[in-house]
This record gives structure tokens, C-alpha cells and sequence, in this order.
């Protein structure tokens, strides 16, 4: 198969910055192939040498077997569709007229549109979702519906390949789909499209392929799954993440905690059960806490989270309670932790041993206040009396991932109180007397 | 039958397109004819409608008429050659402001916007003021000038193959300001002739001859037909020239020859009638206006209108006891009126 765009030892600098150095990439014929990267990694610019726009300081890029360096901008325009980013338009040409501008390389300059061009343009508009727009002026068009007609545009234009920069950006969450639905739709069709998508989910669930930009070079490519891994992600946008399977469309999905640049130390038990516990795993260990987590059914959604961040688990086989086995599993892992997380979880005859040794363990206790207790205690006074133990002995915190993290580091860091000042000392500095 | 509905709108608005254009242009060209036939009617002698057109028809068909032998001569020799070059330097000043305003997708752009006034202004005033006589003729002086000016900025602008848009913008200013210090100083020293630079200055049209007015029109005519071939062009290119190259546009070339020929135009009626004002700045945004930003259709119009409305306006220049240099009228009616656009909202700023 050949290669419908091949980029070899492309390099770029604006303004004396280098922008792209010495890329190389090629996508295949048919292939929907995203361009995922941080906020300035030179993803427009790479779409740029492919259009022909920029043309590269080093290296060559070929488009349908030919360099684009040596091609005039028509008969570029013939191969290569784009849609920018983001379009200043002054003047209120009607929808239809710049969907029909998409036309241009196919007529003549003393040509005039055919009765098969008239088609093109109103099968693009169709498919975009614009023919209702057709006679507003398109700067009176909203931003996503604009968006829209650019694609419009690009469709009219009709190429074998198609460029697309960040074409999800202005679009709410019904169009975004219906967006890439229809590029997937072209992809179908035999067409490549190559887009720079900064929406990782998006990018990952659409796309055949990625590639992973920053530094200015392509650091990672391929599937998404393989291109999309928490060092990935992390490496390239400076963001704890954490990249798990999407239980709905089953693509890779990334959550990014931000960076505060602390990585903490130390190890943390959670109590979960019943997913209470999945997205505080997830805080816990992009602070980097070492977790364990137990004991929970070897099925529990918050078993599967624990695996995904390569915590140590104590399971019991499904609907089993807590035997002596267990309890001395969380017991041990319990004597080696610095922290114990008691998560919003319910509690049972089951996992009541669980809670009993946390309560006898020596360790700082942080206690999640989730649903209260009637609501999801099934073992009577004994739980009631069970929790309210638990929360004298431990430290009571919001049921917000980020505040639970927040306890533990203190907790951890043995200065309970340490990040509080005392306002009234805070005052004093304020107000310097001679 | 939404959809066949869908299509039939699509396909009759095509033609609607053109059909359009057509009644535009026709209704535009009627509108010149009028202004002209009633232009020639008004001056010290009055002559009536139907004379002037009589004489007019004999004068473009041969034959006879029945008017005095001195009104055919007001008519053919003096009233229509100003006329027809009003006309003809109108056309040029609202065609070039057309295409500055699109290629800089500005609307404060005019025809004078790369220095070709100024230039024009320059090499006017040094032949006027000039101790010796030049031994050139005041409008090659004026057009030798104009395209000096608009080269030089587009050179200076230039860089590597590409002239963005925003420096040649930039240049025009610099070069503008730089040639008004020339042609303010060799005023301040003209001394006698300070009274005529001045009046070359305001615009005129004044002892207009067959002769202006010939050569102006071939200049202007065949430059405002390759203005018109390159219409689609101007259209892609307020996408922004990214887009339009995308769309297979060459930018450079396009921009170079829009540039080139719609300077070559305003240096023709720079040449002949001096520096005219807002001609070329309020009839494309009101012709804009009215027949939207399509330049295949606001090409054409812009022009036709222009002309109508510098004939009109220098009717109104001579028709007083005292004539007036064109270019105070002009300024004079087109700026409240175009305040009062503004101030409806009508015309908008991009």
C-alpha cells in the first residue's frame, strides 16, 4: 500500500524557534490518523508543510507520491483539503458561496460552474449538516455551525486527503460526534484524513492511529492504546493522567489530575467497595501513594481500578465475605501503610472485619463522609456504632478526591495542621511597626 | 421533496446570480446615461435634454441635427470630454477601492492606499513648481510618479517572495507621509505656482480633451477587464490568503497582479483629474452594501456607480457661479453621507 501523505525530515522554525525537528511520518491510504500533542508542539505547523502553506526549512513531504514542495498550490489544492482552526471572515458572503469556494480548483479562471460542481457543493452542504445555512451570511453563523461550514467547504473540494485542525474545538458534545462520525464516514469511503486533535478520548476513539507530538518530534505512534499510556501522557503534557478503557465506547479515555510538581512518598490502604473508591485510587496514585486496597470482591469495579494502577489487592471470591485469611491480608498491609482511606463504602456483616482491624490498627485514619450511615449500613447498631468509632478516630473529610488526597499528605507527613497558619500571626507580619 | 425543493432554491439562485448582475449593471448604465445627458444640459448655456441627446446621437452615429451650430460645439467639445473622462476616472478610483478594500480586507483602504496619490502628487507638483520647464507633460509626470510610489512600497514591503499584507499596509503609510513632506516643501517654495499645484491637488476635471480622456479609458478599460477575470480570485482571498492557497489560489501572483493593475488604474485617474477623494473609499462600501461582498457582481457595479457619482458630483462642481475643484465635492457629499451610514450601522466595520 502506498502512503498517502509521507513526512521525512521536516523541520520548522518560526521566528528563530525551532518548531519541528527532523519529523518523519507517514500515513496510510484510508486511514483516519489523529495529531495529539500539547498546546504549541507544532501540530498546526505539521498540517502546514503537509497543505504545502509552510514550506519546510529541512525535509520533504509527499502527498499521493508527489513532493508538495514541487507542486503549484492547484494542483496541491486537488490532493489536499483543509479545515483551519479558526477562519476570520469580514465580509458576509452567504453559506452557500464559501461552501462553493471549495470548488475552486476544479474551474477553470474563465470557467464557469458545471452542473456537477452545483452538485458537489450541495452534497457537502448536505452532509455537513449546513443546507438549512445556506443563505445566511456565514459570518453570522455561530462558531460551531462555521466550523461546520468549513467542512462543507473541504468536502466540496473533494481530495483524496483531508486535513483537519482541531475541527471539534467550537462544536458541543452532539456535533463533536456527528463531526467525526462524518470524517470517520470519509474514511469509510477510501479518503485519509489527518487531524489535530487536542480531545484525547475523542482523538482516541475515532482515530486508526495517533500520533503523539511534542518537543517537535513525534514521540509516540500508533494505535491509540499503545500511543496513549499514563508516561505518554504524562511525558508529553506535564500532567499526572491516567488512562484507563472507557466502559462505554471501550476506547482509551484520559483523565489528567493537573501537576503541582509534589510527588508524595509513602503507602496508603483503602477500604473500598462498590466503586466508592475509583476515582480516589486514581488521585492517589497520579500523587504518586503507593496504594493497597482491599478487601474487596474480586469483581468490585474498585477491584478492576486497583489492578489498573498495579495496586496490591486483597479480593475474596464474589458475594464471599471477609474470612480470617483476608483480614490478616488487610491486617498486614494495614501494619505497612502510613495511611488508611476509609471510602464511602457500605457496611456489611461482609467487610465488617475490614473495618474492625482498621480501627484497631495503629495508623492515621482519614474517613471519607460520603452518604450517611443509615444510608448505607447493613449491619444494624453494630455498623452505626462501628462507623462512628471510626470517624473520632480518624480524620473526616469531604467526599472529593482531591481533598482526600489532600488529608493524606498530611496525615503522611506526620504535621497534622502544618499548612494551616495561624491568621492572627499572619496579621501581625502585615503590619510592620517601626 | 424538502430536498428537491432545497435544489431548485440552489439551482434558481445561480441564476438568480446572474440574472442579478445583469439588471444591476444594466440599471447602472442607465443611470450613467441619465447623469451624463443631464450633466451636458447644465452650464452657462442652457441647452435642453433633448438637444443634448440629439446631438449626442449625431455625434456617435453621424447625421444630422436640428441644434445650433454652437451648442454642438459646448456639447461635443467641451461638456462631454469632461464628462466622459468624470466618467471614466470615477469607474478607475471605485474599481481600484473595490480591490483595496478586498485585498486588504480593510475598509479603510482606497485606491491611494500603496502611495499612488502621493507618487502622483509628487511627480504633479515638481513639474508645476519646477523653476525650468520639464520636459514632460504634467499627467505622464503625475502616472510616472504614481507608479514610481506604489513599486517602491511594494518593494520595501517585500521579502523573500512574499509581501504580507499588514507591512505593505504599513509601507503605504510611511511612503504616504514621507512623499506628503516632499510635495508640502516644494509647495512652501513654489511661489507663484503655488495657486495651480494647489488646484492639481484638489482634483479637476476642468479643460477635460478627447485626447485625456482616450487615453484614460485605454488604460482603465482593459486594466478594470483583467480586474475582472481575477474576481473569483478576490473572493477566495478575503477567506485569508492561507485559505485561499489551500484552495489552490496562487496568493503571491493574484496578489501581486491585483495589486499592480488596480495601482495602474489609479494612477491613470490620479494622472488626468488629481487627487480625488472618497470616491474610491464610499462607493464599493455602499455598492457592498447593496450588492453584497461577491466581487464578480461588486466589481462591476462599484465601477458603474463610481463613474454616475463623479459625473454627478462634478456637475454640481461647475454648475455654481464659481467652479469648484471636484475632488470638495466629492468629499464634501460622500463623507456625511457615509457618517450617516456608519451611524445606522449599515456599513460595518470588519
Amino acid at each position: 500500500m502506498t502512503a498517502a501523505i509521507d513526512v521525512d525530515g521536516v523541520s520548522v522554525a518560526l521566528a528563530g524557534v525551532t518548531v519541528l525537528d527532523s519529523v518523519s511520518t507517514s500515513v496510510d491510504e484510508g486511514q483516519f490518523v489523529g495529531l495529539v500533542g500539547p498546546n504549541g508542539a507544532g501540530k498546526t505547523t505539521l498540517l502546514r508543510t503537509i497543505t504545502g502553506a509552510l514550506a519546510p526549512d529541512r525535509g520533504t513531504v509527499h502527498v499521493a507520491g508527489e513532493d508538495v514542495a514541487a507542486l503549484g498550490s492547484r494542483a496541491t489544492s486537488r490532493l489536499v483539503a483543509s479545515v483551519p482552526q479558526s477562519t476570520a471572515l469580514a465580509f458576509e458572503f452567504p453559506v452557500s458561496h464559501v461552501v462553493a469556494m471549495g470548488r475552486t480548483p476544479h474551474i477553470g479562471r474563465f470557467g464557469t460552474r458545471t452542473a456537477a460542481d452545483r452538485e458537489a457543493v450541495d452534497a457537502a452542504m448536505e452532509r455537513a449538516a449546513v443546507t438549512d445555512l445556506a443563505d445566511r451570511p456565514v459570518t453570522e453563523v455561530s462558531g460551531g455551525e462555521r466550523q461546520r461550514v468549513f467542512l462543507a467547504r473541504a468536502l466540496a473540494q473533494d481530495t483524496p486527503v483531508l486535513l483537519l485542525d482541531e475541527p471539534t474545538s467550537d462544536l458541543d458534545v452532539n456535533h463533536q460526534v456527528r463531526t467525526l462520525d462524518i470524517v470517520s464516514d470519509l474514511v469509510a469511503e477510501g479518503r485519509t484524513v489527518v487531524a489535530a486533535i487536542h480531545d484525547l478520548d475523542l482523538a482516541a476513539r475515532y482515530c486508526d492511529e495517533l500520533r503523539l507530538l511534542y518537543d517537535g518530534r513525534i514521540q509516540a505512534s500508533g494505535p491509540p492504546a499503545s500511543v496513549l499510556t499514563d508516561a505518554t501522557v504524562e511525558a508529553a503534557f506535564g500532567a499526572r493522567a491516567r488512562v484507563v478503557e472507557h466502559p462505554v465506547t471501550g476506547s482509551m479515555s484520559v483523565t489528567a489530575f493537573g501537576s503541582d510538581g509534589a510527588t508524595a512518598d509513602g503507602r496508603v490502604h483503602v477500604v473500598a467497595g462498590g466503586g466508592a473508591a475509583t476515582p480516589l485510587l486514581h488521585h492517589l496514585d497520579a500523587a504518586g501513594f503507593e496504594c493497597s486496597v482491599g478487601a474487596v470482591s474480586a469483581d468490585d469495579p474498585d477491584a478492576e481500578t486497583a489492578r489498573a494502577i498495579d495496586a496490591d489487592l486483597v479480593t475474596v471470591p464474589p458475594y464471599a465475605p471477609v474470612d480470617d485469611e483476608a483480614r490478616a491480608a488487610v491486617v498486614d498491609r494495614l501494619r505497612r501503610a502510613d495511611a488508611v482511606v476509609v471510602a464511602d463504602v457500605t457496611v456489611a456483616a461482609g467487610n465488617r472485619p475490614v473495618l474492625d482491624a482498621v480501627h484497631e490498627a495503629d495508623v492515621p485514619v482519614v474517613v471519607v463522609d460520603g452518604r450517611p450511615i443509615d444510608a448505607r449500613n447493613l449491619a444494624g447498631a453494630a455498623g452505626r456504632r462501628l462507623d462512628a468509632r471510626l470517624r473520632t478516630r480518624g480524620r473526616v473529610v469531604d467526599d472529593d478526591p482531591a481533598a482526600v488526597v489532600a488529608a493524606v499528605r498530611r496525615v503522611v507527613g506526620g504535621g497534622a495542621g502544618d499548612a494551616d497558619t495561624d491568621p492572627d500571626s499572619r496579621t501581625a507580619e502585615a503590619d510592620p511597626r517601626p | 421533496m424538502q430536498q428537491i425543493l432545497t435544489y431548485c432554491k440552489r439551482g434558481c439562485n445561480v441564476m438568480y446570480t446572474s440574472v442579478r448582475t445583469g439588471a444591476w449593471v444594466v440599471g447602472l448604465l442607465g443611470a450613467l446615461v441619465a447623469v451624463t445627458l443631464v450633466s451636458a444640459t447644465i452650464g452657462p448655456v442652457a441647452i435642453g435634454v433633448r438637444s443634448v441627446a440629439d446631438i449626442a446621437l449625431a455625434a456617435l452615429l453621424g447625421g444630422a441635427t436640428e441644434a445650433p451650430e454652437s451648442h454642438r460645439t459646448i456639447v461635443v467639445s467641451i461638456r462631454l470630454p469632461r464628462i466622459v473622462l468624470g466618467a471614466v476616472v470615477g469607474f478607475a478610483l471605485a474599481a481600484a477601492g473595490t480591490v483595496m478594500q478586498g485585498f486588504f480586507r480593510n475598509p479603510m483602504a482606497d485606491p491611494s492606499i500603496v502611495g499612488v496619490s502621493a507618487g502622483a502628487a509628487t511627480g504633479a507638483v515638481a513639474v508645476i513648481v519646477a523653476p525650468i520647464a520639464l520636459p514632460v507633460a504634467l499627467p505622464v509626470a503625475a502616472f510616472v510618479g504614481a507608479l514610481i510610489a506604489a513599486f517602491g512600497v511594494y518593494a520595501l514591503a517585500s521579502e523573500g517572495g512574499r509581501t504580507p499584507v499588514g507591512t505593505l499596509l504599513l509601507a503605504g503609510v510611511a511612503v504616504q507621509t514621507f512623499l506628503g513632506a516632499v510635495v508640502s516643501f516644494m509647495l512652501v517654495s513654489a511661489g507663484r505656482d503655488l495657486r495651480e499645484a494647489i488646484y492639481w491637488l484638489m482634483g479637476h476635471l476642468q479643460h477635460s480633451t478627447w485626447t485625456e480622456a482616450g487615453v484614460a479609458a485605454a488604460v482603465v478599460v482593459p486594466g478594470f477587464l483583467g480586474l475582472l477575470v481575477y474576481a473569483r480570485d478576490l473572493n477566495v482571498l478575503l477567506l485569508g490568503e492561507e485559505d485561499a492557497g489551500s484552495l489552490g489560489i496562487e496568493v503571491e501572483r493574484s496578489k501581486r497582479l491585483l495589486l499592480a493593475v488596480s495601482s495602474l488604474l489609479t494612477a491613470a485617474a490620479v494622472a488626468v483629474a488629481g487627487v480625488i477623494g472618497f470616491v474610491g473609499l464610499v462607493v464599493p462600501h455602499i455598492m457592498r452594501l447593496l450588492v453584497g461582498p461577491d466581487h464578480r457582481i461588486l466589481l462591476p457595479t462599484s465601477a458603474l456607480a463610481g463613474a454616475a457619482f463623479l459625473v454627478a458630483t462634478d456637475t454640481v462642481a461647475r454648475a455654481g457661479p464659481a467652479e469648484l475643484p471636484v475632488g470638495i465635492v466629492t468629499a464634501a457629499v460622500g463623507a456625511p453621507f457615509f457618517l450617516y451610514l456608519l451611524r445606522k450601522r449599515e456599513v460595518r466595520t470588519p
